[in-house]
């Protein structure tokens, strides 16, 4: 919990944080961006131990440990501007699946390498877009602060993703193939980064968030060139879109990443660990 | 301590050396280090690779019991750590396989010999880890035992092996205290979190004993390893050395040693103590041990589940080979 001292500061550097009329609609949408590095962090973590070559297992722990710490920062500010002594603890490891608003596609089983880094590049290529918008143009500088750190981070990752989709999209029949279905499967989860609800609109208006709608095109953009260089067919941008997991109607998968991951705060409540 | 039961030639004496064994170990004497492109005894290159091999395998072997744990962490701090300190031990594999690299063996090569089962990682790998308390132990008994080895080790006389020795324990004694933080918090806790610690010590305490590997007082092939700077102190010695540290620990966390035997001898100025159950040692290292079968499937699935994974990456490598040397005929 943060001290009062801290909060005043923050206030005074940041008046976005005192817009009482904007805090449900921001709380939200803190939560959303802390709740996709979480259940990313965790998904790319299961590979820890794993991972096809020991080069590839280095990489995916330490892209993990970047957004668990993106997590702490985001969820700790979510909790920060609730002012209700929430911490980004409490709120990882005691909310329910549908207090989670995490878009469904970071949730979906970690497959095998195909999927795991087609996700990855897919997720990374708006991630890092929208961390780009936020840490130049955020009228929160709190905001804007947390972003500039993540960008850093999630640039080397998109490098790296984008590079592992050219090199296995054309590399074997076998890795093509596989990287072919892992991005058909995943598809129809992209749509829901774009699409806005009224949360994402009174961010957007307040201008602590960019025009999700904008930030489209130059992510089809950036996904076809990756894909042409990797001999990958672009599904339809204009096909089916998978929503809800922003509104906290989720997949059943969820709910199990929740049950492992929160299961040590649930059976020993208030222990300080 | 990562290599146990590491076999290696008997020990030979000034008279049966050839002058070039002399001079060879006139330098390991002098504290000269040894690096790859000089000429060594065929019996020093087979044991480092035999031990560097085996303690590479438990690096990433070591990875397991703890990754059982990053999905279950119970705070985003320690998910974060316990993370980074298996990245670290992956990495530690990494630098490892590189020295043994320096002596002609490959990483595929020594990695087929663990998937095989011809080559052994270290024994405590193979116990299961089940309660959170457990990560705390692994850190705080295993790293420590691990450091009481390695720390040595820094100063043995292959060059590579001992370059890779000082990095490796300036992070090996950040995963001690990590898991010495752990077992604090969990010593003065709640009494649920006080009974996970004192369980995690009674399950840990012998098997970390046992990382020493047995007495080796009287053994020709410790002797000659001894000699070569491969192997800087006893099994023995070490096993002491660590008793003697950790009780007191134990008794800060105010915690139980498992051992009734267990007590300060004035005279020689360290802990009496039981010796483990060497027959469960024995057991542990054929393939018995309460883990052993999962570990290895583990292994040898993330190697074969990952073949598509290499080739593909292979193939784009020798794809792209081509094109530029298309590129550059083509461009005179």
């Amino acid at each position: 919990m943060p001290d009062v001292e801290t909060t005043v500061d923050v206030a005074a550097n940041d008046p976005i944080m005192t817009d009482a009329a904007l805090r449900p609609a921001f709380f939200e949408w803190l939560c959303r961006l802390g709740d996709n590095a979480l259940i990313l962090g965790h998904r790319t973590s299961e590979w820890c131990g794993h991972g096809p070559v020991l080069e590839e297992d280095i990489a995916l722990a330490n892209t993990a440990l970047d957004l668990i710490g993106h997590t702490q920062m985001w969820l700790g500010l979510a909790g920060e501007l609730e002012g209700e002594g929430r911490d980004a603890d409490t709120l990882a490891y005691l909310r329910d699946a549908m207090k989670f608003r995490n878009i469904l596609l970071v949730e979906l089983p970690k497959g095998d390498m195909a999927v795991t880094m087609m996700r990855e590049f897919l997720f990374d290529a708006y991630h890092h877009l929208l961390l780009t918008w936020l840490s130049s143009n955020s009228s929160s500088p709190r905001v804007a602060e947390i972003a500039a750190k993540a960008v850093k981070e999630v640039s080397y990752h998109l490098d790296r993703a984008s590079d592992i989709v050219v090199r296995l999209g054309d590399g074997t029949a076998e890795s093509h193939r596989r990287m072919q279905d892992a991005l058909e499967l995943l598809w129809p989860y992209t749509g829901e980064m774009f699409k806005a609800d009224e949360v994402d609109e009174r961010l957007s208006d307040a201008g602590v968030a960019p025009d999700l709608a904008q930030l489209r095109g130059a992510w089809e953009t950036k996904v076809r060139d990756i894909l042409e260089e990797a001999t990958l067919t672009m599904p339809d941008p204009a096909g089916y879109a998978h929503l809800g997991g922003k509104q906290g109607r989720h997949t059943e998968h969820l709910g199990f990443i929740l049950a492992e991951m929160q299961f040590l705060q649930r059976a020993y409540p208030g222990a300080s660990w | 301590m990562y290599a146990q039961l590491v076999k290696s030639e008997g020990l030979k004496s000034r008279e049966e050396m050839s002058p070039q064994e002399q001079a060879f170990q006139d330098r390991v004497d002098k504290g000269e280090k040894i690096e790859p492109k000089d000429w060594m005894p065929e019996g020093y290159r087979k044991t480092l690779v035999r031990q560097i091999g085996q303690h590479a395998h438990s690096e990433i072997v070591g990875q397991l019991p703890e990754g059982n744990w990053i999905t279950r962490a119970p705070t985003l701090e320690r998910k974060a750590i316990l993370l980074a300190k298996v990245q670290d031990e992956a990495g530690h594999g990494l630098y490892l396989y590189s020295a043994a690299e320096t002596l002609g063996v490959s990483r595929d090569e020594l990695l087929d010999k663990l998937h095989s089962g011809k080559m052994k990682y270290s024994s405590i790998f193979n116990y299961p880890t089940l309660n959170w308390a457990d990560i705390g132990a692994v850190g705080w008994l295993v790293d420590g035992a691990a450091i009481m080895n390695q720390v040595p080790l820094q100063r043995t006389s292959y060059g590579p092996y001992s370059r890779a020795m000082i990095r490796i324990c300036k992070e090996e004694s950040f995963h001690q205290r990590q898991g010495y933080a752990i077992m604090m918090k969990m010593a003065q806790g709640t009494p649920d979190q006080k009974n996970m610690a004192q369980d995690a010590l009674n399950r840990f305490w012998f098997p970390s004993l046992m990382m020493f590997g047995p007495s080796d007082k009287d053994s020709v092939h410790s002797a000659q390893s001894m000699a070569w700077k491969i192997k800087i102190n006893t099994n023995d010695e070490l096993r002491q050395k660590f008793v003697n540290e950790t009780v007191p620990q134990a008794k800060y966390l105010g915690l139980t040693v498992p051992d009734e035997k267990l007590e300060w001898n004035e005279e020689k100025q360290g802990y009496d103590f039981s010796e483990p159950d060497w027959s469960e040692f024995f057991e542990v290292i054929k393939g018995n041990g309460p883990c052993n079968r999962e570990r290895m499937d583990a292994r040898v699935k993330a190697w074969e589940d990952g073949e598509w994974f290499r080739d593909g990456l292979n193939a784009y490598a020798d794809k792209a080979a081509d094109r530029r040397k298309a590129a550059s005929v083509a461009a005179e």
